[in-house]
């Protein structure tokens, strides 16, 4: 006897939910087995978990800080990678978002713009700045053939230094260089108040503030499934990532496609940035053991791939893997084990990854006697 | 000529892919010392029956032995060990590395065991090799340098030089001219009268004819007969391959100098992927209702050729004019809007976006035509695609299902559905039938013919000889990237000796 794998004739629908869910509930399953061996008990771990994430009061003000920006870079993730352009550079394209939406904040607010107009021009100059930024890969690619990968990640640092000059190692605009705490610790400059994004307070849980960049994350990935979905650009961005050849045999411009495609990606992850900064921040945030050690630029990725690319998906698990975080971040030292929050996160990459194939294949037993194993029926190859 | 003990026994075997039986209780038998054939028609079965016998696929069920040993092989490797070697209709050579280096890669018993390479030991044997089964090859030479037919040779002598009792050949002929062809049946003759089993296969009833002594033939995963080659006639092994009579589409070809001209190319100039000049200076004029035909060894430019009228490669120098106008260099977009339809040689890659649904693949150069604003009209892009699936019998379940779970006969269907539907005034075929079987060939040939009656200037290119002279008005030969014209009523000597250059006489180098 053995076991063979089979491609599937169909893909049934369910089991793109269904591979994904599965995934997570083994990757609870082999960490329990983890937590056993190291003498925890797995229940009441998890139930601690979960009420560190959803359950007590604030909890889910603090789910949702970590889950804007998630949602924010695993948008912009899903948006590139799914015309298999591989933008690892959302961390860097939200930090120049942050970096520019706060401009806009801090100098139109200090002038006495109207709050709606001072948010709106930070969400449009956060779009710009991380546009610009990914375009700097996109342009290398359309024109040079570059690796994206490697260009885009490899400027997350040189975004992330930039970050840390701005408000370390210079008297930038965005650096606070009046009052005492700015000769103790170099910070950013605070936003006047006009230029603070409002959020919208649900009275439950002592108190539920969705943000509103949770807002502009949602929109943002409506407007993602109807652009790939509904429209032209869509289409030829889906014939341009299944098939290179295909595309410009269909006449699409591919160096434009690229280029829109990357800019697009940038634009989400910098008005992540500047969520970051209306939202939560409220000044730039230049330290290095700050933002830059949070990681949502690498986590959208991992989100993104969880959620197959599809951007209602990302928002969903945007959404969880925040409440995981947050929750990681809450339980720390007592007698929680410190690295359980990674190792689940490992192990349901892991196991979402390796389930792909099970979407894609279906696994048969063989038994070597003959006449046993009976074909699915199908048209003839 | 066959001993007691078949050099070759396979029992029984039976493989399943997905909703297919590749095999279905196959029993096959080849002596030593004799070419046998294993005829079928593209999907009847041959490649798989002999990738089991070379360890790639395991069977299911059944027994396979060698000289009466009974064997099971799970890898490539065991089958070389025991004297199996297959060459491949796509090429396993590394292009980077010399003819010596490929032979010894893999080798565990010369040259390759040692952990210093001595090349010059090597190169002797290549060359007595080379010399004994006239396979001349300079050892020294690196892969891509080599013509498709050196690359051929080498593949053969890598056979031979790991000392396969039994050679497997899939297709060889396909990459062939046919004097190149007949320099290799007498190798293979050569090679069987050794003693060495040789299986040969093909679809083409008169190489079968040629060179065997026997013939299987595979029809539907099912071996149906074995029978000497000297009791069986063509037309009887066609009966037995295809399962019914076949009536070969065939067309009075005649030029029409009174048409008006269409497509005229006039001193095109491209260059191929290596950036070589692969097209040189062709010019050739296709007028309306005229089918011409262009035939070649594959790989003398005719796919850039195809490419550069199509917009897919941009031009380097001349001009290509479709009813007059300019068509602007490497732009499909307006290649297509100018009304040139294209069926590409690859069409799972550049034909179809495969994993995408039939629905979309069908409108892969409508869709912008088909939109309110930035919207796409799914509503209507469904509804043609209904239509199209029922008027060119395309066999899916339906427009939503992912393309590249079609046969290739419906997948090449698919691309002729959507490039007919936008009534191109020139139409250019590359290898349009190439992988499909008798009856998707038919209909394929049935639609070209009705391409050229409704007006359209077709330009097919082909390295099927028949597939020319069934439909061809004109005839031409591509070879090193220049085009020139047949005189009609040429015959398929003639066409041959161009295709290889006009090198009448002497052996290709």
């Amino acid at each position: 006897m053995r076991f063979t794998f089979e491609r599937r004739l169909r893909q049934p629908g369910w089991l793109s939910l269904a591979v994904p869910v599965a995934s997570v509930l083994f990757a609870f399953f082999v960490a329990g087995i983890v937590l056993l061996a190291t003498g925890h008990n797995p229940l009441s771990t998890y139930r601690q978990l979960f009420d560190a994430a959803f359950l007590q009061t604030g909890s889910l003000n603090q789910t949702l800080i970590v889950a804007t920006p998630l949602a924010f870079t695993g948008l912009a993730a899903a948006a590139a990678f799914r015309m298999k352009l591989f933008n690892i550079g959302a961390e860097g394209q939200m930090y120049i978002g942050a970096i520019t939406g706060a401009a806009a904040g801090l100098y139109l607010g200090g002038n006495g713009g109207s709050s709606a107009f001072v948010i709106a021009a930070m969400v449009v100059m956060g779009c710009l700045g991380g546009t610009a930024w990914a375009l700097i890969p996109g342009v290398l690619r359309a024109f040079c053939k570059t690796n994206e990968i490697l260009t885009s990640l490899l400027l997350n640092y040189v975004a992330g230094l930039l970050l840390t000059y701005l408000i370390f190692q210079s008297q930038s605009y965005w650096r606070e260089t009046k009052g005492f705490n700015a000769s103790v610790f170099p910070t950013g400059k605070e936003l006047p108040p006009s230029a603070v994004w409002p959020g919208w307070t649900i009275h439950v849980q002592g108190g539920i503030t969705l943000p509103l960049g949770a807002g502009f994350a949602v929109a943002a990935a409506v407007v993602l499934w109807v652009l790939y979905k509904r429209t032209r650009f869509g289409f030829e961005a889906q014939v341009l990532g299944d098939s290179d050849r295909a595309a410009r045999y269909s006449g699409v411009r591919v160096r434009r496609k690229i280029l829109a495609v990357m800019a697009l990606s940038g634009a989400i992850a910098g008005l992540g940035g500047a969520s970051q900064v209306g939202d939560f921040a409220h000044s730039v945030d230049g330290d290095p053991n700050g933002l830059q050690k949070l990681g949502y630029g690498y986590t959208g990725i991992v989100i993104a791939a969880l959620a197959r690319y599809n951007p209602y998906a990302v928002v969903l698990v945007a959404f969880l893997m925040g409440g995981l975080e947050n929750a990681g971040n809450t339980l720390q030292g007592a007698n929680f084990p410190a690295g359980l929050v990674g190792v689940i996160q490992g192990i349901i990459l892991f196991s979402a990854l390796g389930g792909e194939v099970l979407i894609r294949h279906r696994v048969r037993i063989v038994r070597t006697k003959r006449g046993v194993a009976a074909t699915e029926p199908g048209p003839a190859a | 000529m066959a001993s007691a003990v078949p050099a070759v026994s396979m029992v029984g075997i039976t493989k399943r892919f997905p909703g297919v039986i590749a095999n279905d209780q196959v029993d096959f038998e080849a002596a030593s010392g004799e070419v046998h054939a294993l005829l079928g028609e593209n999907g009847a079965g041959k490649t798989t029956l002999s990738h089991i016998l070379t360890g790639l696929y395991r069977a299911d069920e059944g027994t396979i032995s060698l000289h009466g040993k009974p064997v099971a092989f799970t890898s490539p490797r065991e089958a070389i060990d025991n004297g199996v070697g297959m060459v491949h209709q796509q090429f396993r050579l590394v292009s980077r590395f010399t003819v010596a280096e490929n032979l010894m890669l893999g080798d565990r018993r010369g040259a390759g065991r040692h952990f210093r390479i001595d090349p010059g030991a090597v190169d002797t044997q290549v060359r007595d090799l080379g010399e004994r089964y006239s396979l001349g090859v300079d050892p020294r030479a690196r892969i891509w340098q080599l013509s498709v037919g050196e690359q051929q040779r080498v593949e053969i002598l890598k056979a031979l030089y790991q000392e396969a009792r039994v050679l497997i050949l899939d297709e060889p002929t396909a990459v062939l001219t046919p004097r190149e062809a007949d320099l290799l049946f007498a190798t293979l003759r050569q090679i069987a009268g050794e003693g060495r089993t040789v299986i040969f296969i093909s679809h083409k009833l008169h190489e079968v004819m040629a060179v065997s002594d026997r013939v299987t033939v595979l029809r539907a995963g099912k071996a149906l007969a074995t029978v000497q080659t000297t009791d069986a006639t063509a037309q009887s092994l066609a009966t037995l391959m295809v399962g019914r009579d076949i009536k070969p589409v065939t067309r009075e070809g005649q030029a029409r100098p009174d048409s008006p001209p269409v497509l005229e190319v006039e001193d095109l100039w491209a260059e191929g992927d290596r950036g070589i000049t692969a097209v040189k200076g062709v010019s050739l004029t296709v007028r309306a209702g005229e089918i011409a035909a262009v035939a070649g060894v594959s790989g003398n430019g005719q796919r850039e050729l195809a490419e550069a009228i199509t917009g897919l490669r941009p031009y380097t120098k001349g001009s290509i004019r479709v009813k007059g106008k300019p068509v602007r260099a490497g732009d499909a977009r307006s290649a297509f809007e100018a009304g040139v339809g294209y069926v590409p040689e690859d069409r799972l890659g550049t034909g179809v976006a495969p994993s995408l649904s039939i629905a979309m693949n069908l409108a892969l150069k409508s869709f912008r035509n088909n939109c309110r604003g930035p919207f796409l009209r799914l509503g209507p892009m469904r509804t043609n695609a209904e239509h199209e699936i029922s008027t060119f019998e395309i066999k899916a379940s339906g427009p939503d299902q992912q393309t590249d779970y079609l046969s290739g006969g419906n997948l090449q269907k698919v691309v002729i559905a959507r490039e007919f539907s936008a009534s191109p005034s020139v139409l250019v075929a590359g290898s349009p039938t190439r992988g499909l079987d008798v009856s998707a060939v038919e209909q394929v040939h049935s639609f070209l013919l009705r391409a050229a009656e409704n007006g359209t200037a077709v330009l097919l290119i082909s390295e099927d000889l028949d597939e020319i002279l069934a439909l061809h008005d004109r005839i031409f030969v591509m070879y090193e990237g220049g085009l020139s014209e047949m005189p009609p009523g040429a015959s398929v000597d003639e066409i041959g000796l161009r295709m290889a250059g006009q090198a009448a006489g002497a052996p290709p180098a």
